[in-house]
């Protein structure tokens, strides 16, 4: 199973393994790790589950849609490589993957 | 002794408490009792991905089991609230214990609105609401069979388009003339229905479905005063408040749990409520009930910190959404009959939006596959700025720049 580093905006750091298919915001939401809301529980719907994609991962990330990108585009603190965890479904590539949580989801 | 905490319901709301009394610190003990058999999982999804076989039902659950034990939460299953005693400040539960509280949190959610008509009771008339729900609907879901929805509100469209995708023969039966007549603008309820039926789905409007028929499982129906074949039949007319154990407890309550803005009953000070089954004050004041994820767990979040001597008031804007085929429906705010509607975007596009506004603010904004004018929309009505209606038709100023 690919192994996912979360960090927390604090710099606390959790590695747990992720099942392929799942979200990147499911990883996090179902093993307790606190930083992503993900108040609509993955339907790309409230913007909660924002996370900055560490830059050496970002090029093997899936592409960005529309939804998504406008969606972002009113996150606070957007970077380069922010993306809404729930559009990020996990493959066997994405193991080592590393993602930072931002200050706040609202 | 260490205070207790007993939350009666396993829903979004419940395990909002949990997470927020953990985040906080609470050293006590907390019981939740719920009364399926499964712990606490989202129901947004059960009428879309999982009744559409694309979400195994693992991920429907909102936390990990181990979750609960380190939020000092017990968790009873299967196990329902009887009554609860003010006085002794004890809810009697199913399996005949009694379970002390310091503080009681309702979050008993709603459950379906059942149909009163002769046939009702016959196998193969659905309702929609649980997961032991869509796993007895999901086998019937098969190409090639008729499948009557009855209410065309968000249930019956969601259901609507996962049968329609998957094949089968959808006639939806509206009492009123348009869809999702109480909760969106004509303007949506006529783009719904051009959607839905671009897609194969038919409608009969003004008509109230008069019984069930067949012999030992559901064969047709009759509506208007005709028979309609129908090989599974979809009931989604709305929801009741559970309210009745805070009504025999003799907490107020007018279709729905009354509770203050701190999500504190106003019959008892020790009593919390949340989500479906509170009536309370909305973000402009006016009392409402609301049946969404947003008001279980912002109202969850509320009660919490009241729970724990931190009340700070609810205010926040509520919001909703459905997904129904490539359309995603995002709504915040709360529409009124009289509001001057404003279109933005053109609906031939599949994107565009609907602002109601009142008094020259945004009250409301209906956003289909149109995030931009939904999150900008939500943050005008939240923050309650004046904005005019031709700004807002006019696609060539982005929503960033509109005000």
């Amino acid at each position: 199973m690919p192994k996912i580093k979360y960090i927390e905006e604090n710099g606390k750091e959790h590695v747990v393994e992720v099942p392929v298919g799942w979200s990147v915001m499911e990883g996090a939401v179902k093993n307790l790790i606190p930083g992503i809301d993900a108040d609509c529980g993955g339907a790309c719907a409230c913007a909660t589950c924002h996370v900055y994609v560490d830059p050496a991962w970002n090029a093997k990330m899936p592409p960005m849609g529309d939804m998504e990108e406008t969606m972002l585009d009113f996150a606070q603190d957007r970077e380069a490589t922010s993306r809404l965890s729930c559009q990020l479904k996990v493959t066997e590539a994405m193991d080592g993957l590393v993602v930072r949580m931002p200050k706040s989801q609202h | 002794m260490s205070e207790q905490i007993v939350i009666i319901g396993a829903g979004q709301a419940a395990v909002q408490a949990v997470t927020t009394l953990k985040a906080e610190g609470f050293a006590g003990s907390i019981i939740m009792v719920g009364d399926e058999a499964y712990p606490p999982y989202q129901r947004p999804p059960l009428s879309k991905a999982y009744l559409l076989g694309k979400l195994e039902r693992e991920r429907l659950f909102l936390k990990a089991d181990s979750f609960y034990p380190e939020a000092h939460c017990q968790m009873l299953l299967g196990v329902s609230a009887r009554a609860i005693d003010r006085k002794a400040m004890t809810v009697l539960l199913s399996d005949g214990s009694r379970k002390p509280y310091d503080k009681l949190l309702i979050a008993t959610g709603t459950r379906v609105r059942q149909i009163q008509v002769p046939g009702a009771e016959l196998p193969g008339v659905h309702y929609l609401r649980s997961i032991a729900d869509v796993d007895r609907l999901s086998p019937e879901i098969v190409a090639g069979k008729k499948l009557a929805v009855v209410g065309g509100g968000y249930i019956g469209l969601e259901v609507a388009a996962v049968a329609q995708k998957r094949g089968l023969e959808v006639t939806v039966f509206e009492a009123l003339d348009r869809l999702m007549a109480r909760a969106v603008s004509p303007q949506l309820s006529a783009f719904y229905e051009q959607a839905h039926r671009a897609e194969g789905v038919q409608f009969c409007f003004k008509t109230g479905v008069e019984a069930f028929e067949g012999h030992g499982k559901v064969e047709r129906l009759r509506a208007g005063g005709k028979l309609y074949p129908a090989d599974l039949v979809l009931v989604g007319i709305g929801a009741i408040p559970n309210v009745e154990l805070a009504k025999e407890a003799g907490l107020t309550c007018q279709d729905g749990i009354v509770v203050d803005r701190f999500c504190t009953s106003v019959s008892d000070p020790a009593i919390f409520a949340a989500g479906d089954c509170t009536r309370h004050h909305g973000h402009n004041g006016e009392e409402i009930r609301l049946e969404c994820v947003q008001n279980a767990i912002d109202q969850a979040k509320h009660a919490a910190l009241a729970m724990l001597g931190k009340p700070t008031p609810y205010r926040e804007v509520p919001w909703f959404w459905s997904d129904q085929y490539d359309l995603k429906l995002q709504i915040a705010g709360l529409s009124r009959p009289g509001d001057q509607l404003v279109v933005r975007g053109d609906p031939a596009t599949r994107k565009f939006a609907v602002f109601h506004l009142r008094e020259g603010k945004v009250a409301c904004v209906e956003a289909v596959n149109a995030a931009p004018e939904y999150i900008v929309g939500r943050k005008l009505i939240a923050d309650g700025t004046p904005i005019a209606a031709a700004r807002l038709a006019d696609t060539a100023i982005p929503m960033k720049n509109i005000v």
